[in-house]
């Protein structure tokens, strides 16, 4: 209980402190050290968890389970290790004059904000809190997709304020008919909007009302996800926001998208008694998978390669959970992580990389290993990392999903094969030349912060070798309530 | 032949209108006349809820109409005139593409969601089950504005009117959502609009006007 009131007051607070402070020097500091105790929160959560099992707490509103205790331990962890990231980041932005003084105000409260409505959607127990969570996040991070006000940013951030909004609309519509199909079974009274309660009686609720409300949920949230052909927001809000809005873009709003698709997965499913809502997601995650595997070799900045990368991910993901079956939603859920550290940590590299160079432009980063070791290999590793190379953690989770492929769905797997293929080729001829070659980026007076992205890459190393036993049971409990 | 209650006839009468609406909303040029059909809509809306709240003894409903009435009768197109004000861009016009055109679209898509509502509103327990038809059409005219307007305020009406569209699908298909849901959904719904207010002038800074062709440029290749 005190966990959970601790996770989620402790970046409210933070925001709230952050907007009356303004920009000063220690504006960034407070940024960090409330991240930092919102993931001491979340460790001490997961503790709890460890010790006394699954809980639900305030009136059945708040609850954890293994499906979500391991994301909020990495929502926390990826906002601190960013809000770190983000200090000299911002600083250098600042002195180069892209940034005022209100601006900074405005990104460090609301980054806290953004914070906050992600760790609301993955606690709440309530479908109507999550919808109203996962609105909220778009809303805070609009003004810092914008925060530049170039053009192009302006527009990236209108698409995706009006995308995202459209979204989220048909999502509600969804959470409208859930709540109808509910409300038969459980009565007005009986929290029929709570997922535990619905998950009670998920094979009485009406199957036609549910199939027509996943249809809307997936397109809702899946907008969010950034599944094709949906996702036309998501390399422009990543491109042109500043890069730590791109890290936690891609890092945790992606994840607890997907995340909200799935808890509506499981009640659908389990209403339907047929694979309609596995086929939907196979379906749209492979078409996401291939689709931005192609997209990936025209891409020429560099943050828009990454967020196709950020696609790409998502739909093997989806496709994971799609198939279903113990061993590739256990993948699924390792990808979901392994994905998340490694994507941040990339965008931490790109970040520093892109200030250097004075440049987004692929073709003007050149060199990077001979100014920057530490940006250099960053980046060579994270790249290894996210194309799937051994030893890392992405390759144990995508090894597993394309090996259920090859059992459950074997027509998949060519087509997942040659998307894989195709994107290893175009990330590394991009990234090789911006690593080595001819140097072409200056060196900055400001020292970058590179500690996130190797205790980063550490974590998804460790986890393509050894898997916590804690960790891996709890993915084997989320994998059998996925089903 | 069943007598259907004067209430429910209200409510069916209020449907109407606000179906009607939709389609004004869809065909009106003017940014000024457009706010105040979404403000009339808006009113409908939280009529036909009270009525409900009235007739099912439903307390919360009330409140669920009283939010409706002052948030989206009063206070967004209070905001919004402020802003069209503030902006100046009141005699703002738009050379609509084609009404007939849209409007032809509209009536398939009403037939569309008449039945695709059709399973669900005959599931539905409640006596104004008829309605949930009109709530997804008027969703869906909504969406359609959206698409075919190039401007940033009709958009966002559009955006607005959407929301009016969901909500009335959650009275007549369910007697509204839980309390604490409809609040947030509130909340959501006057920042999203204070967003866009600032957002409105970051747009009109950099460009110079509020039309949205300025904002296509990012494209794949640069």
């Amino acid at each position: 209980m005190i966990e959970i009131a601790a996770v989620l007051g402790l970046p409210l607070a933070g925001a709230l402190a952050l907007a009356l402070v303004g920009e000063r020097r220690i504006a960034p500091v407070i940024n960090v050290a409330a991240s930092l105790l919102t993931w001491l929160a979340s460790i001490a959560l997961t503790a709890r968890v460890i010790i006394d099992g699954p809980m639900l707490v305030l009136g059945k509103l708040f609850f954890v389970d293994p499906f979500n205790v391991f994301l909020v331990a990495l929502t926390a962890f990826v906002g601190f290790t960013t809000a770190i990231f983000s200090r000299p980041y911002m600083r250098i932005e600042r002195e180069h004059g892209r940034l005022t003084a209100a601006r900074l105000r405005l990104y460090h409260s609301m980054y806290q904000l953004f914070n906050f409505t992600m760790l609301l959607a993955l606690l709440t127990n309530n479908m109507g809190i999550l919808w109203v969570a996962l609105e909220a996040a778009t809303l805070t991070t609009v003004l810092l997709v914008s925060l530049y006000r170039t053009p192009a940013s302006l527009e990236a951030a209108w698409k995706y304020f009006i995308l995202c909004g459209v979204g989220i609309a048909q999502a509600l519509f969804g959470t409208i008919l859930l709540y109808f199909a509910a409300e038969k079974v459980l009565g007005v009274e009986g929290g029929a909007l709570l997922w535990t309660e619905l998950n009670g009686v998920k094979s009485q609720l009406e199957p036609t009302v549910l199939s027509l409300a996943f249809v809307f949920l997936l397109v809702g949230y899946g907008t969010k996800v950034g599944l094709v052909p949906l996702h036309n927001w998501l390399p422009d809000a990543h491109a042109e926001g500043p890069t730590p809005v791109s890290a936690v873009l891609s890092g945790l709003l992606l994840n607890v998208a997907l995340y909200a698709v799935i808890r509506c997965k499981i009640l659908v499913e389990g209403a339907l008694q047929n694979p309609f809502a596995k086929e939907l997601l196979m379906g749209f995650g492979l078409l996401s998978v291939v689709a931005a595997a192609f997209l990936l070799s025209r891409q020429r900045d560099v943050k828009r390669l990454f967020a196709y990368s950020s696609i790409e991910h998502m739909g093997i993901i989806t496709f994971a959970f799609g198939m279903g079956g113990p061993i590739a939603n256990f993948a699924g859920l390792l990808h979901m992580t392994v994905h998340s550290l490694t994507k941040s940590a990339i965008f931490f590299a790109v970040g520093h990389a892109a200030q250097k160079a004075g440049t987004q432009m692929i073709d003007g980063i050149r060199g990077l290993i001979t100014v920057s070791p530490l940006i250099g290999w960053g980046l060579a590793l994270g790249s290894l990392a996210i194309l799937g190379m051994p030893p890392f953690g992405v390759f144990a989770s995508e090894f597993l999903i394309l090996t259920s492929a090859m059992r459950e769905q074997p027509w998949a797997t060519p087509l997942l094969l040659l998307a894989l293929g195709v994107a290893f080729a175009a990330v590394f001829s991009k990234v090789q030349p911006m690593v080595f070659g001819e140097t072409t980026v200056a060196r900055l007076p400001q020292r970058p912060a590179m500690t996130p992205v190797f205790v980063h890459m550490a974590i998804v190393l460790m986890l393509g070798l050894w898997i916590p036993p804690f960790l891996a049971d709890w993915y084997r409990q989320a994998a059998k309530l996925i089903g | 032949m069943t007598t259907v209650p004067l209430w429910a006839q209200l409510i069916n009468l209020l449907a109407a209108v606000l179906l009607l609406l939709a389609f004004a909303m869809l065909a009106q040029r003017r940014v000024l006349t457009l706010i105040d059909l979404f403000a009339a809509q808006g009113f409908a809306l939280a009529c036909s809820t009270a009525i409900v709240a009235y007739a099912t003894q439903q307390p919360h409903l009330f409140w669920s109409a009283g939010l409706t009435l002052v948030l989206k009768v009063i206070l967004l197109p209070w905001l919004l005139h402020r802003l069209i004000r503030q902006l100046d861009v009141r005699w703002d016009v738009e050379g609509l593409i084609n009404i007939p055109t849209t409007m032809l679209i509209g009536i398939v898509l009403v037939v569309f969601a008449f039945n695709l509502a059709l399973p669900i509103a005959q599931l539905a327990s409640t006596v104004t089950r008829a309605t949930l038809g009109i709530a997804m059409a008027s969703v869906m005219l909504s969406f359609l504005m959206m698409i075919t307007r190039r401007k940033a305020i009709p958009q966002v009406i559009g955006f607005l009117s959407m929301e009016n569209g969901l909500f009335f699908a959650a009275t007549s298909a369910t007697y509204g959502m839980p309390m604490v849901v409809e609040l947030g959904i509130a909340l959501d719904v006057l920042v999203a609009m204070l967003i866009l207010g600032v957002f409105f002038f970051q747009i009109r800074e950099q460009f110079d006007s509020l039309d949205l062709k300025h904002l296509e440029k990012l494209k794949e290749h640069e």
